[in-house]
C-alpha cells in the first residue's frame, strides 16, 4: 500500500487554514464537515508536536576537495 | 603715517586682518588634510572641530547647509580633506577654516565606486522588484554566508534558536573583508545553490566602515546574489549602511539580528494561532451541529410527525371534498349538454320539411326526380309526380303555366 506523503510544516499549516475557513462557512454538508474537521484536528496534532519536539540543530558546512559538502557541527566561537 | 605706532582697537586689529586673508588668494579656497580632533556638532547643526598634524592645529567650522552634504560621519581620529576658506573672526580673534567639503581620506575612491556600479547594476535590472522572490514562511534549512567568528553570526543563532527551533542552521564560513573575500562570500551563494543546500540564504556581517564593509559592495556578490534561486537576505552592518547587496537582495535587513527576526515566524505567535485554530475548528463544527438539531427538531415538531392519524384524516377529507365537486361538476355539465340538445332538435324539428308539407305544401317533381320549381320547365302534357304529406300523386300537365 503507498503511503501519503506527509505535508511538510507549511503545507499543514496552510491546509489548516483551509478547513478551518471551509467549516466556519456552514454550509458544508454534515458528512464532508465531519471529514472536514477530522482531518483539521489531525493535522493541528502534528503542527503542535512538531513545534514542541523541534530542536534546532547547527552545522558548519563547507565543500570538500571534490565539491562535495562536508558537514560537521558547528562550534560557536566567541 | 610712519614713526609713532597708531593705537588701534581689538577689533580694529582684527579687521585689519581678516581684509589681508580675504585678499589672498590661497587663504580663499585650499584643501587641508589632517586629523579630526575635538569634534562637535551643536543643536544648531554646525560642525566644529579640528584638524591637526601633529605640529599644529587648525581650527574648523562646517556650517549645518554644507554639513548637509556629508556622506559619512566624522570622528576624532580620521584622516580627512577639508576643503574651504580660511579667515578670521574678530570677535574672538581666531582664525580658523569654513569648511564647505569634508571627505575621509581614500574613502572618497570607494564612494565614487559605489555610486557608480549603484548606477550601472540599477541600469541593467539587478534591483528590480520584479525578480526578487518571496521568502518561505516556514524555511527547514536556512544557510548562514557570514563569518564563522564574531557577534554577527552568534546574534543570528541566538535569535534563530529562539523563535524558531524547527529549522535547520547551517554556517558556510567566509570571510566578510579583506583581499578575496567577496569572492569567499560569492562562492559560497552560487555552492549553495549547486548543491541545494537550504531554501533560505542569510548573509551578512556586523557594523563597520566603508572600507570594511566592502566585500558586499562588490559587482561578483551582486551578480551570485541575483542569480541565486534561493531567496536571500541581506544583513549588512547598522541601520545607516546600505550597500549594493542590500540593493540586490530579495529582502534587506538592517542588521544580522534582523535578518534572524524576518526569516523566522515566532514559535510562540504560530502556537498562538493554532490554539486559536483549535478553537475555530471546535466552533465551526459545534455551529454546524447544532443547525442540525435545530433542523431535526423542527421536522420531528411537525403535524406529519406528532398526530400523523389527524394529518391524513385531514388529507382524505380534503380527497373526498374534491372528489365530490368533481362529480357535481361532471353532472352539470352533461344536463347542460342535454338541454341544449334539446333545443336544437325542437329547432331543427320546426323545419322540418314533412310539417312544411302537413300544411299543405307538395313537392314537385319530373319524372327523373329533379325538382320542378318553375312552370316553365313544365311541357304541357309531361308526367311528374306531387309528394304530398301521406304519399304521391302522379299527375301529367294540361296547359302551359302561366
Amino acid at each position: 500500500m503507498a503511503t501519503k506523503k506527509k505535508l511538510d510544516f507549511e503545507g499543514s499549516m496552510a491546509r489548516l487554514e483551509e478547513i478551518v475557513s471551509l467549516l466556519e462557512r456552514g454550509d458544508a454538508p454534515l458528512e464532508q464537515a465531519m471529514t472536514l474537521f477530522e482531518e483539521g484536528a489531525k493535522l493541528l496534532r502534528e503542527c503542535t508536536s512538531q513545534l514542541d519536539q523541534a530542536e534546532q540543530k547547527v552545522t558548519l558546512l563547507t565543500a570538500g576537495e571534490d565539491g562535495q559538502p562536508v558537514e560537521e557541527p558547528f562550534q560557536g566561537e566567541s | 603715517m610712519r614713526g609713532e605706532p597708531s593705537v588701534l582697537t581689538p577689533s580694529q586689529v582684527g579687521q585689519y586682518i581678516k581684509s589681508f586673508m580675504d585678499r589672498d588668494r590661497v587663504l580663499s579656497g585650499l584643501l587641508v588634510r589632517g586629523e579630526i580632533s575635538n569634534y562637535k556638532m551643536y543643536p544648531s547643526g554646525h560642525h566644529y572641530f579640528t584638524l591637526k598634524d601633529g605640529e599644529g592645529a587648525l581650527r574648523c567650522v562646517m556650517f549645518r547647509g554644507d554639513a548637509a552634504s556629508l556622506r559619512f560621519r566624522p570622528q576624532n581620529g580620521m584622516q580627512v580633506i577639508a576643503a574651504g576658506r580660511v579667515t578670521v573672526f574678530p570677535r574672538d580673534g581666531q582664525y580658523q577654516l569654513y569648511c564647505v567639503r569634508l571627505t575621509p581620506e581614500g574613502a572618497g575612491d570607494l564612494h565614487v565606486a559605489f555610486e557608480q556600479l549603484k548606477e550601472k547594476l540599477l541600469r541593467e535590472g539587478l534591483f528590480d522588484q520584479s525578480h526578487k522572490k518571496p521568502i518561505p514562511r516556514f524555511p527547514r534549512t536556512i544557510a548562514l554566508v557570514t563569518s564563522p567568528a564574531g557577534a554577527a553570526v552568534r546574534d543570528m543563532l541566538r535569535i534563530l534558536g529562539a523563535r524558531w527551533p524547527m529549522a535547520q542552521i547551517k554556517v558556510l564560513p567566509v570571510r566578510v573583508q579583506g583581499e578575496g573575500a567577496a569572492d569567499e562570500i560569492a562562492a559560497a551563494i552560487r555552492w549553495a545553490n549547486w548543491k541545494q543546500v537550504a531554501d533560505l540564504i542569510i548573509t551578512g556581517r556586523g557594523g563597520g566602515s566603508m572600507e570594511d564593509l566592502w566585500a558586499f559592495n562588490e559587482e561578483t556578490v551582486a551578480r551570485a546574489i541575483y542569480d541565486s534561486e534561493i531567496p536571500v537576505i541581506s544583513a549588512v552592518g547598522h541601520e545607516p549602511d546600505v550597500t549594493i547587496a542590500d540593493f540586490v537582495a530579495d529582502l534587506r535587513a538592517a542588521t544580522p539580528s534582523n535578518a534572524a527576526e524576518l526569516a523566522v515566524p515566532d514559535q510562540n505567535e504560530v502556537w498562538s494561532a493554532l490554539l486559536h485554530d483549535r478553537e475555530r475548528l471546535r466552533g465551526g463544527m459545534v455551529y454546524r451541529l447544532s443547525q442540525c438539531r435545530r433542523r431535526l427538531d423542527r421536522a420531528a415538531k411537525s403535524r406529519a410527525m406528532t398526530e400523523p392519524a389527524a394529518y391524513f384524516q385531514n388529507k382524505r377529507l380534503l380527497l373526498d371534498y374534491q372528489s365530490r365537486r368533481l362529480v357535481h361538476g361532471l353532472d352539470r355539465t352533461v344536463s347542460a349538454q342535454k338541454e341544449r340538445l334539446a333545443r336544437l332538435a325542437a329547432s331543427l324539428d320546426a323545419m322540418s320539411p314533412l310539417k312544411v308539407l302537413g300544411r299543405g305544401y307538395a313537392i314537385a317533381r319530373k319524372e327523373n326526380g329533379t325538382i320542378l320549381s318553375s312552370v316553365k320547365d313544365a311541357a304541357p302534357g309531361e308526367p311528374f309526380t306531387l309528394r304530398l304529406s301521406d304519399g304521391t300523386l302522379n299527375c301529367r300537365t294540361e296547359e302551359g303555366g302561366t
